[in-house]
Parts: structure tokens; sequence; C-alpha cells
């Protein structure tokens, strides 16, 4: 992509006049996304491995895991609010996918503290809200990467 | 306002899921069921989202002692010691005291570290001693005014036992001898090792001990090193039970098994039988699982961690055994749940006629019940050999009605002279409360 900023038409937003748009997403907010999807999910593969073979190791990743993802889950609802504050652009799908991430965000924090119940008293719970908090992820990064940020000189 | 329509959408998506977890997670009520004796009313298992944590608020003695029944007096013997656990009263007289704190086990998830600070707020911030102390009684008033260090260099020391000239001492690592002579003061050298005790991590890592009768072998008691296997089972291979070791060789066998933390052993006089009291599982409620004071029973399986009370299964623990949990002994006498005994001891006719026949247990107290219980120590009557009735309160005052704590008993001990000895971790003294000499 050529570094000339672009003009996209106004098919998603066609209320407004046309105007040119910077990128899609800052690459530091796509990768704090990223990275909590990657946690997220790792996390459900782990709960996956324990309840599959009862061995506790996968449970102590996936503790570990959830805490990394909520860090950078953490990082990326806080960019998301100022840019739902600061851009009056496409508030809907910036709304959306706040609402996502926040969601993803307290399932985290709730699957956090099932996982601290001892052993097995966090199954099948602990496997539920890891899946839940997984798609929500997915689906807050899914809406935030195809939202256009505006920008422009 | 397509915008506010996706917004309710997903509020109502999240929001029922969000509050099913929140009422899911509530906390248990503490009931008030006095859970004494052999068949206590065990409720459902339950655990809210969080524990439930009720940590002591520690505060100074000051002008206040702990509150013994009418005709005992309670004197501070010895203050100022580097975490006192427990003690053992000399042919002599004398006391010796194991000082110290042990423990490793590794920050395994973030849970470990949360607790860890939770926790610590409500014990000693002194550093333990890793000795032995030796309390002399010159003139036999029973104030104890001589103080000596009889061993250090130990690795946080706990179960005592004298059995003719050798002292065994069972660090949280090994079981270690003394000579020991009359009237000694201080041990002449470092002492030998007897055998090496489990203690890969030690998340309970107090070592009880006592000896048998006629002194052949001896019984130490071995903690789990979890709540309930959330370290996995490989660091529970020869935790949980309750050894044999003869005395002579080091050779030893597990006596009794699936006995969760055995914090304090005893020989009852008479019958010579080994008794225990041990702390049982957590958080699931306040009532359960009752901690107990049991005979121990030659290759018997307590349950710990299939089962509790017999066959109540613990769900927690998988895979299952449903043929051990089927083996497992339900124990003699429950003392309510949480209570956390740390010590107990066989009475004798020079306590009084009210307290002749019982044992004295020491209660350090609980952490996972709204409703404290423990910090007392207690006195469980006998007749027959056996536990006859529910516990008295024997020495009591440790948490105040200010709801300050000021003191956690450990180790009792009986002063064949007529008192019992009891350690107390948190204001790190030993009291001894005498009865009135008739």
């Amino acid at each position: 992509m050529s570094s000339s900023a672009q003009v996209v038409s106004s098919s998603l937003s066609s209320s407004l006049p046309p105007r040119l748009y910077r990128r899609w997403l800052h690459p530091l907010h796509g990768m704090l996304l990223g990275a909590a999807n990657a946690f997220f999910i790792s996390a459900l593969l782990c709960d996956w491995g324990y309840f599959a073979s009862h061995e506790i190791q996968w449970k102590n990743f996936a503790c570990w895991l959830i805490i990394g993802g909520l860090l950078v889950c953490g990082c990326a609802l806080l960019w998301a609010l100022v840019d739902l504050v600061r851009i009056d652009l496409d508030r809907g799908r910036r709304a959306i996918a706040f609402v996502l991430l926040l969601a993803a965000f307290v399932l985290g924090v709730i699957g956090e503290l099932v996982h601290a119940k001892d052993a097995w008293a966090s199954m099948p719970e602990a496997l539920i809200v890891s899946a839940i908090v997984a798609v929500l992820a997915i689906a807050a990064t899914t809406v935030g990467f195809s939202t256009p940020w505006p920008g422009g000189r | 306002m397509k915008t506010a329509k996706a917004i309710s959408v997903l509020a109502l998506l999240v929001a029922p899921v969000i509050a099913a977890l929140v009422v899911w997670g509530a906390a248990a009520q503490d009931s008030d069921v006095a859970q004494y004796g052999p068949d206590p009313k065990l409720p459902q298992p339950y655990r809210g989202l969080l524990p439930t944590m009720k940590i002591a608020d520690p505060a100074a003695w000051g002008d206040r002692r702990p509150q013994a029944p009418e005709g005992f007096t309670v004197t501070a013997i010895a203050t100022g010691l580097k975490i006192p656990r427990q003690t053992l009263v000399l042919p002599n007289g004398d006391i010796l005291v194991a000082e110290g704190r042990g423990g490793d086990d590794p920050m395994l998830i973030p849970k470990d570290f949360i607790a860890g600070i939770i926790k610590a707020a409500g014990v000693t911030h002194v550093a333990g001693g890793n000795r032995l102390t030796l309390l002399h009684d010159k003139d036999g008033d029973g104030s104890y005014k001589e103080q000596t260090v009889f061993a250090e260099h130990l690795n946080a020391p706990y179960g005592l036992a004298l059995v003719g000239n050798q002292l065994y001492v069972a660090n949280q690592d090994a079981l270690v001898r003394f000579d020991y002579r009359d009237g000694q003061t201080r041990a002449e050298g470092p002492p030998v090792k007897v055998t090496d005790l489990p203690s890969h991590m030690n998340h309970h890592w107090t070592k009880a001990l006592t000896a048998s009768a006629d002194g052949r072998f001896l019984y130490v008691g071995i903690g789990s090193n979890s709540n309930i296997t959330e370290r996995g089972m490989l660091a529970e291979v020869d935790r949980a039970q309750i050894w044999e070791v003869d005395a002579r060789t080091g050779a030893h066998r597990p006596y009794a098994t699936g006995t969760r933390n055995p914090t304090a052993l005893t020989i009852q006089p008479g019958t010579g039988r080994l008794w225990a009291v041990a702390n049982e599982r957590d958080e699931i409620g306040p009532d359960l699982v009752p901690d107990y004071l049991t005979s121990v029973k030659d290759g018997g399986f307590y349950g710990w961690p299939y089962s509790y009370w017999g066959q109540n299964v613990d769900t927690r623990v998988q895979p299952q055994d449903p043929k051990l949990v089927a083996s497992a002994i339900r124990p003699d006498y429950s003392l309510g749940s949480h209570v956390a005994a740390l010590g107990v001891a066989f009475s004798a006719p020079a306590m009084g006629a009210k307290f002749a026949d019982g044992v004295f247990v020491g209660e350090h107290g609980s952490w996972n019940r709204q409703t404290p219980a423990g910090y007392k120590v207690v006195f469980v009557p006998f007749s027959g050999g056996r536990p006859s009735g529910p516990p008295m309160d024997f020495l009591s005052g440790f948490m105040g009605e200010d709801g300050k704590t000021r003191g956690r008993p450990v180790g009792v001990s009986l002063d064949g002279r007529g008192a019992l000895i009891v350690a107390d971790d948190l204001s790190n003294t030993v009291w001894r409360v005498a009865a009135a000499r008739p």
C-alpha cells in the first residue's frame, strides 16, 4: 500500500461526504487486539487440555494466559473507549467493538476467578467461560478491524 | 438507530450470563450448627466465585490475658520467641519449644500470590527461629526464669519426642535426634539424621511427632501438598500420611493414609493407642469439612483427597477412586469446620476433677469462614478411653470481642505438676495454665 492517503468512497458512511482515511486500525491497537485473541484462544485450548486429560498443568497455564489476555484486552479496551469518544464517524461499529471487548474483559475477570477454584471445582464452568471470552474477543477484533479510522492530512 | 439497537441486543445477550455468574458466585452463609462429636451434620458442598476469607487482625496483648476456667492461673512463661509451635515437657520439668516457619511451595497460579498476601496479614512477621529453646524453672515456682537455646540451625523444627536419652526432632525435611541427659540445657553437638521426610514444596510443612509407649517406633504426621490436589497428584506422593518409623534404623512405612494434615500426634496413656488431630479441606463451605480428633488405625485410610468424613466424595478430585473411597474410615470426633487444630495432649488427674480425663486441643483458628472458629484451646472430655461429650472452652480470649486477635494457639502439652503449656505463634509467647494447688 502506498503511503499516500486513500480516498474511500462513502458506502460506509453514506450520509457524509467522502473524506480521507489514514488506515484501518493503528498497528499497536491491532497488535493489542491480536494478542488478546492469542491469549484467550490459548487459554481455551489449555482448558480443553485439562478437561480432557485431568493434567493440572494445563489449568495452571490457562490461569496465566487469562491474566495475559486481560492485560492486553484492558489496554485495547481503553484505546477503544478513547476512539469511541473522540471519533464521531462510524460510532455504531466502534460501539459494538467496544461493548464486545468490554464483555470479553468482564467475563475474562470472572473466568479467572472460576479458574482459581481448586482442581476440578472449576470444571466445566472454566471451559465454558473461556469459550465465550474467546468468541467475544474474536468478534470484537473482527468488528474493530473492519471499521475505518479517519485521519488524513 | 442501528447502533443503539446493536448495543442493546448485545447487552441483552451478555448481561444474563454475567448476572447468572454473579448469583451463582455469591458467598455461602455460615450456619451455627454445632459440628461436634462422632456424627457431625454435613451440608452440601458450596463455593462462591470468591473463597470466603476472614483473616485475623493482630493486636498486642497489653494487659489482657487468655481466659482460663475458674481456679486456673495463666502466665506468660516465655515471650519474644521466634514462632513457637510445639512444646515438650521433659522429665525434670524443663520445657523445650520448637520455633520456626517452613514451607517452600512455589507460586503456581495468580491465586497463590494474592492469597499469600492476604493470609500473611493474620500471622506474625517475625522470622522463624529454626531452633529449640529450653525453658528452665529453677525454683519450681512455675516462672521459668532461665531460657537457653538448646539447639539451633535446624530446619523448621516442629514435632518433639523424648525416648530414654534420645531427643527426636521432626524438622520439615528430616527426622533427627540428639543425645539428651537429665538437666542438660544445650545440645552437645549437631543432630544425627534418623530418616529423610517428604519435603518437596512442603505446602503443609509441619511434621508432627510422637513416640510409641515402648519407644521402638516414632510416628510422624506428614501433611498434603495442597488443599485438594490442585498441585497435581505427583506432588502428593508420600503426603497426607502418618509414618511409623523404626527409631533404631529409620526404616518407615505408612501407618495411616488419607489424613490431609495430621498436625499433632500423641499416645493415649494406658492403652498406648495413637491419636491425632488433623485439618481437613477448605473451600467447599463454612461448615465443611470438620477438622477432627481420632484414634489412628494401623493401615487405615481417612479419605483425603477422594472423600471426607467417610464416603462423602469430593468431586474436585479427578479422576476419582471409588474403591478407595469405599474403604475410607470416619474419624472418631469432629472438632468443627476450619478450627485448625494444631495441638493435642491427653490430660491427667493433676488438672483437677473436671479436666482429669480427656484431651486438650489447640485451635489456631479459621480463615475460610465469615464467623471465625477456633482461636482457643478446648477440652474434649473422655470416658472409657473414648470422647464422651461436646468440647469445653479451656483457654479462650485469643480473639477479643473487639475483633482483634492477640494470639493463636498451636501446640499444647501437659506439665505433670498440673498445668497446660500452650504455644502461641502470633504473639510468640508460651502460656502456662496452672491448676490451683490443693
